[in-house]
């Protein structure tokens, strides 16, 4: 990597530049503000929700060069010259929507879904890297993600139903 | 909560890190997985003035072996460690206990430096250092020293790196065939920080335990070793009342405190149970099955 050393005092900014679900981006930011706020404030995706903003919900879960992060947990400055993806990139360009959105549509794994984008984030990278886990893998790789409402039932049979969807599709 | 505000610095090399750390002192602090120092920040328990950003040094991101013991670099996140093949072999025990820590999320981008340097009383890398013992590699503009892990952990959130000191890499020692260990935990839901923990190993020679290591955590200031546990088993042979007969000492030896997660006497149980586990988990890898 070995970027140049940088360094912003209090209310200078930073330049970042960013690919955000495929396009190329470039915010100037102060380095206390988070890559969620930057998300949702610069880039204006508000897809990515926050609950907690100190690491244990999860419903700020967005891709950073493929693997779930939490961007709350993030600076923004430290997500330069990475690829970003949020909920906003899962679905197709003809509004077509991703196999575990899908999934989650079909099996009701929402009800007031304001954690939802994490949810789904997180198990993008689940079913990608293991197509066909079982009901206790799902729940462990989602355990990093609350939700207040369905009592996760749902949200695992929603994973279960896209795990359906991509097998049939092969 | 949002962060209050700090100057930020990505020094490109460790010489400037170490500078930086040197000028600033206390107002200081290191930033390398950010899984800690942030929420310390955004709850306000920790409001640096200077944050140092380690991610971009290179000399810091190593996993390598020499003569057997294996060394991580500062930057080395969990989630690498974790899929190494030469963690897995040198260090079954720090392989072991990765899964335990925090989610996938978290895992990606915290690392094992870091989690030893933060020194949460309740998480498994210190627990791992002290069992293995570990070896602490520091550096400072003035300097580079080494701690051996059992003089590294001095309270909750206390080590004995100074606050110009950078934690440039930790090394386990050489693993060997005769050699079996484990981390086990009970938690309230995968990937929080366990009620109470146990990371623990032992030698055996001719079917005979010549070593063992037994570091509880969550159950002290720091993790601990229960060396009256240690010596019911050293010079026997593993075997379920061997072991049930150490869980029994620990239990008794352990007084851990209450809190809103568990009590005090529920996790002198588990530590009980955890004892028996681990030892047998361990006595299992070595192809003894107890
Ligand atoms: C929801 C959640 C659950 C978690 N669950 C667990 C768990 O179950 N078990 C567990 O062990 N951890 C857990 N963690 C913490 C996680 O493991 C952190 O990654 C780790 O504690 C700190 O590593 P870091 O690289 O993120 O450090 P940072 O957050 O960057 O730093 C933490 C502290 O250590 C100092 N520091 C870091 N690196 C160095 C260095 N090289 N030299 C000197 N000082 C340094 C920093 O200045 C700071 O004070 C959890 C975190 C969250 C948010
Ligand atoms: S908002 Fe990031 S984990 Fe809750
Ligand atoms: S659906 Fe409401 S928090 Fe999950």
């Amino acid at each position: 990597m070995n970027l140049p050393s940088i360094r912003a005092a209090i209310g200078e900014t930073i330049s970042v530049t960013t690919t955000i679900n495929g396009a190329s981006r470039r915010f100037d930011v102060e380095p206390r503000r988070s890559l969620a706020d930057v998300i949702r404030d610069e880039a204006g995706l508000t897809g990515t929700h926050l609950g907690c903003e100190h690491g244990v919900c999860g419903a700020c879960t967005v891709l950073l060069d493929g693997e779930p992060v939490r961007s709350c947990l993030m600076l923004a400055v430290q997500a330069d010259g990475t690829e970003i993806t949020t909920i906003e990139g899962l679905a197709n360009a003809d509004g077509s929507l991703h196999p575990i959105q899908q999934g989650m549509y079909d099996a009701m794994s929402f009800q007031c879904a304001f954690c939802s984008p994490g949810f789904l984030m997180s198990a993008v990278a689940l079913l990608r890297d293991n197509p066909n886990p079982s009901t206790n893998e799902i729940r462990e790789e989602l355990s990093g993600n609350l939700c207040r409402c369905t009592g996760y039932q749902s949200i695992v049979e929603g994973v279960e139903t896209a795990v359906r969807i991509m097998g049939a599709q092969q | 909560m949002k962060n209050p505000p700090f100057n930020y610095h990505r020094p490109a090399t460790l010489t400037e890190a170490l500078d930086l750390l040197a000028a600033h002192g206390d107002d200081a602090k290191v930033l390398a997985g950010g899984q800690s120092l942030l929420p310390v920040m955004a709850l306000r328990l920790g409001r640096p003035d200077h944050v140092v950003d380690i991610a971009a040094i290179d000399e810091l991101k190593h996993i390598a072996t020499a003569s057997g013991a294996l060394s991580l670099g500062a930057m080395v996140r969990h989630a690498q460690a974790e899929t190494s093949p030469m963690v897995a072999e040198h260090a079954p025990v720090v392989a072991a206990a990765l899964p335990h820590v925090g989610h996938r999320a978290i895992r990606n981008r915290g690392t094992v430096v870091g989690s030893i340097a933060h020194a949460d009383a309740a998480a498994e890398m210190p627990a791992v250092c002290l069992t293995l013992g570990a070896t602490l590699h520091l550096a400072s503009a003035t300097g580079t020293r080494e701690i051996a892990a059992a003089d590294f952990f001095l309270g909750f959130f206390t080590t004995a790196a100074l606050p110009e000191e950078l934690v440039t890499s930790v090394t386990f020692p050489p693993w060997s065939a005769t050699s079996g260990g484990a981390v086990v935990e009970i938690s309230r839901r995968h990937g929080d920080y366990a009620m109470c923990g146990l990371a623990c190993a032992i030698d055996v020679a001719d079917g005979v335990i010549e070593s063992a290591a037994l570091s509880f955590f969550g159950v002290a200031s720091t993790p601990i070793r229960v060396a009256e546990a240690e010596a019911i088993v050293v010079g026997q042979r593993p075997s379920p009342a061997l072991f049930a007969q150490a869980a029994e000492v620990v239990a008794d030896v352990l007084s851990p405190d209450s809190d809103i997660h568990a009590t005090a006497n529920h996790r002198r149980q588990i530590a009980a149970v955890l004892t028996r586990r681990g030892l047998a988990q361990s006595a299992d890898q070595i192809g003894i099955p107890v």
